[in-house]
């Protein structure tokens, strides 16, 4: 088991490694380069004033070089200018010549600066990702027990009435990206054309006091899309369990149906599901970047696109690093998880 | 003119989808009529909820046939007057209404919709295609072989997914990097694999007559690379190796940096798949049959495993067709790829949704379209499974 979450570890790390690596060769490429410093120092500078800039700013050094001062394994930058003054990438202002260090990467625990935000990227990560995660928290809360309730019914009477519904519901709530039902919520609840003007078709003002009314929509239309899926799962382990051997043994004993699924079935047909919701969280990623945007609610999704959408690549590299962190820690957990679960399988 | 109420709206609507009512009966009734010659298609037909599905998808899939005679307005022009207005609005001068309402720049919400279909449903099904024959090369081998091929090939497809969709398709698809030839160059790779997957099947299959398979290797190594050469490259671009005159395939825009970031990412999931579905099959008596006869690896992968795998697969080919086109409608969302007057669903929902508490309408009508696709294809996939497991 230890030698297996360690392979997996390094596997992860490897992962981030490779991945950031990417990231940073794709917004490190030239013309990006140069559409940030027209950014930063003016859009109508010449040519050769963009390659000082970036030869000023650290941005002309070769690519693995700069990779490095960002993990902080190889050594930041410096630049004295005309006037004497010591620029760099660890150099802040105000601070003792002599007391600047000479690595400050993510492994010393620097992040780099945002260029959009003006602020240090692990502050904006890990404010927006509070945010985002009080929104995660509600879908989890909206999305598990609907979506296992909807599952569990359904697969209970496999064919009957009900399971019919239920699984026509979920397969039309797995067909409607976040997009559309945002759009189709909004349009019903909280536009002026529907009528209803129930809730608020923004989620600005949540960002400050969570009311029924500004975080109902986006909270539902995340967890519509995962409910389907997840209760889909449910269903399809639930009729396996309801015809396995153990279960008619219990009908034929006399035990009641009701404590038959509460009892016999429930706790064995849970276990796939298990899995699946776990590895819901690297998707919920995605549809929290489109509901954000949509919704204008300022947390990690909306920072990612605002990142991407400026090509701030400190802020970029951060965010991508908390994105693939979750991915492969949720896929690590619901490994370790199943095994816990269902004491069948082994990892070996 | 008047303004049309509801009832007259919903009538011409369906006045104006003649051709394609029509198409659709024709092609039930001859289904029906010859379903028990049809293989597993014509078993589609014996569920209520595959029917019901294939004929949701055949609609879009018509209608994007019949575009032209359905749209009642040129997508792009612009009426002053009839900015976010509401459906059944008459125009000012002609007598003529746009019938779902006006979008944000007095464009006609309804001919938008019916052409924005033809996008979606040339891109969506031809892009999982690919994304099929790229994932089929490289999971049989992988599966096959298993040992260090497949540890490296799971490592590179576990990369791409733990990518966030939107953070690689900002990274492929904005111009910045367009401008690198960045795309091109993975379309360059990715695109071999089809025409190598091709090349693969006929091969192995065969073998043993050399003088046909000369022929047809040699036809697919002429017109494949031929169509390869005139996709990836573009005369002007940073990718051009064919001259302009035999570049017969021109991919307008973007359409092509969007073809390749969906395969792109498509790719893996499929990979994983068929590789999933190899390491069980392997193991079957029928695959040791076939190795003791001593039959080469790649026959046994393309003519004995694959075909036994094709349940699930087919199965899977109409489900990620319909996450491709949610893909693609994500592409448009956020305003990536194609260009923003395009008339495809995602951009014109991201166009809308701006406007959203006071004019719901031109989101909402492309937005309830892409879902009825999406919806159809899922129904025909459960159909298909139910059906394909029924034997």
């Amino acid at each position: 088991m230890l030698k297996f979450i360690l392979r997996r570890v390094v596997t992860m790390v490897l992962s981030a490694f490779c991945i950031t690596l990417v990231v940073f060769y794709l917004t490190n490429l030239q013309p990006n380069l140069e559409k940030i410093a027209k950014s930063e120092a003016g859009a109508r500078i010449s040519d050769e004033e963009v390659t000082s800039w970036l030869e000023k700013n650290g941005y002309a050094q070769p690519l693995l070089k700069r990779y490095g001062e960002w993990l902080g394994v190889a050594p930041g930058w410096t630049h004295t200018d005309e006037k004497g003054a010591l620029h760099g990438r660890c150099v802040t202002k105000n601070t003792d010549p002599a007391a600047i260090p000479r690595y400050c990467g993510v492994v010393q625990g620097n992040w780099g600066q945002s260029n959009v935000f003006k602020a240090p990227v692990l502050d904006i990560v890990t404010t927006r990702l509070g945010l985002t995660g009080i929104l995660m928290f509600w879908v989890m809360m909206v999305m598990v027990p609907v979506a296992l309730l909807t599952g569990v019914l359904a697969g209970m009477r496999e064919g009957s009435r009900l399971d019919r519904a239920l699984s026509t519901f979920s397969i039309a709530s797995t067909a409607t990206p976040e997009y559309v039902s945002g759009v189709i919520l909004i349009a019903v609840f909280a536009s002026k054309a529907g009528g209803l003007q129930w809730f608020k078709g923004s989620a600005s003002s949540a960002m400050d006091g969570i009311t029924f009314s500004n975080f109902l929509l986006p909270v539902m239309t995340i967890a519509l899309y995962g409910i389907g899926y997840i209760a889909r799962m449910t269903r399809a382990s639930m009729t396996e369990v309801m015809t396995a051997q153990y279960i008619r043994t219990a009908r034929l004993k006399g035990v009641s149906f009701k404590n038959v699924v509460l009892k016999h079935a429930l706790r064995n047909a849970l276990i796939a599901p298990f899995t699946v919701i776990m590895l819901q969280f690297p998707w919920l990623l995605n549809g929290v970047v489109i509901v954000e945007t949509l919704f204008s609610y300022k947390g990690f999704g909306w920072t990612l696109v605002q990142a991407a959408g400026n090509n701030d690549i400190q802020l970029l590299l951060g965010c991508s690093v908390v994105a693939v962190f979750v991915v492969l820690v949720t896929q690590l957990l619901s490994d370790i998880g199943y095994v816990f679960l269902n004491p069948r399988i082994r990892i070996s | 003119m008047q303004d049309l109420t509801w009832g007259a709206i919903l009538l011409s609507l369906a006045k104006l989808f003649l051709p394609v009512w029509i198409a659709l009966i024709a092609t039930f009734a001859l289904s029906i009529t010859f379903k028990k010659h049809l293989g597993l298609y014509g078993k589609l037909f014996d569920s209520m909820i595959g029917m019901i599905g294939y004929a949701l998808v055949m609609f879009w899939v018509f209608t994007a046939l019949f575009a032209p005679m359905i749209a009642t307005h040129d997508t792009l022009s612009q009426i002053g007057q009839m900015k976010n207005a509401l459906p059944g609005t008459a125009l000012p001068d002609i007598e003529s209404w746009y019938l779902l309402g006006g979008d944000h720049l007095g464009r006609d919400v309804f001919s938008r919709m019916v052409l924005g279909s033809r996008v979606v449903i040339q891109i969506a099904p031809l892009a999982t295609l690919f994304a099929y024959m790229v994932g089929i090369t490289l999971g049989l081998p992988a599966g096959y072989y298993a040992g260090a091929l497949d540890t490296a090939l799971s490592f590179l497809a576990n990369l791409v997914l733990a990518f966030p969709v939107i953070l690689l398709f900002y990274l492929l698809v904005t111009p910045e990097i367009v401008a690198t030839g960045l795309p091109q160059f993975i379309a360059v790779v990715l695109f071999i694999l089809p025409l190598l997957f091709l090349i693969l099947l006929v091969n192995s299959r065969w073998y043993v007559k050399p003088m046909l398979r000369n022929i047809v290797v040699g036809l697919i190594v002429v017109i494949g690379g031929w169509v390869y050469l005139a996709l990836v490259g573009e005369p002007g671009s940073r990718v051009s190796i064919l001259p302009e005159a035999m570049d017969i395939i021109r991919v307008p825009g973007n359409i092509l940096i969007v073809f390749v970031s969906v395969v792109f990412v498509n790719s893996p999931t499929v990979f994983r798949i068929v590789r999933g579905i190899t390491l069980d099959i392997k193991t079957r008596d029928y695959v040791s049959a076939a190795q003791t006869r001593g039959e080469r690896p790649w026959y046994i992968m393309l003519w004995e495993v694959l075909p036994n795998a094709r349940g699930p697969l087919i199965v899977d080919f109409c489900l990620r067709i319909g996450y491709t086109t949610i893909l693609l409608g994500t592409l448009g969302f956020f305003g990536l790829g194609l260009s923003p007057e395009s008339p495809d669903w995602g951009s014109t929902i991201n166009a809308g949704r701006k406007l959203l508490t006071i004019a719901p309408h031109p989101a909402f009508v492309p937005a309830l379209a892409l879902m009825s696709l999406v919806l159809g294809l899922n129904l025909l996939a459960d159909g298909l499974r139910e059906e394909s497991l029924r034997d």
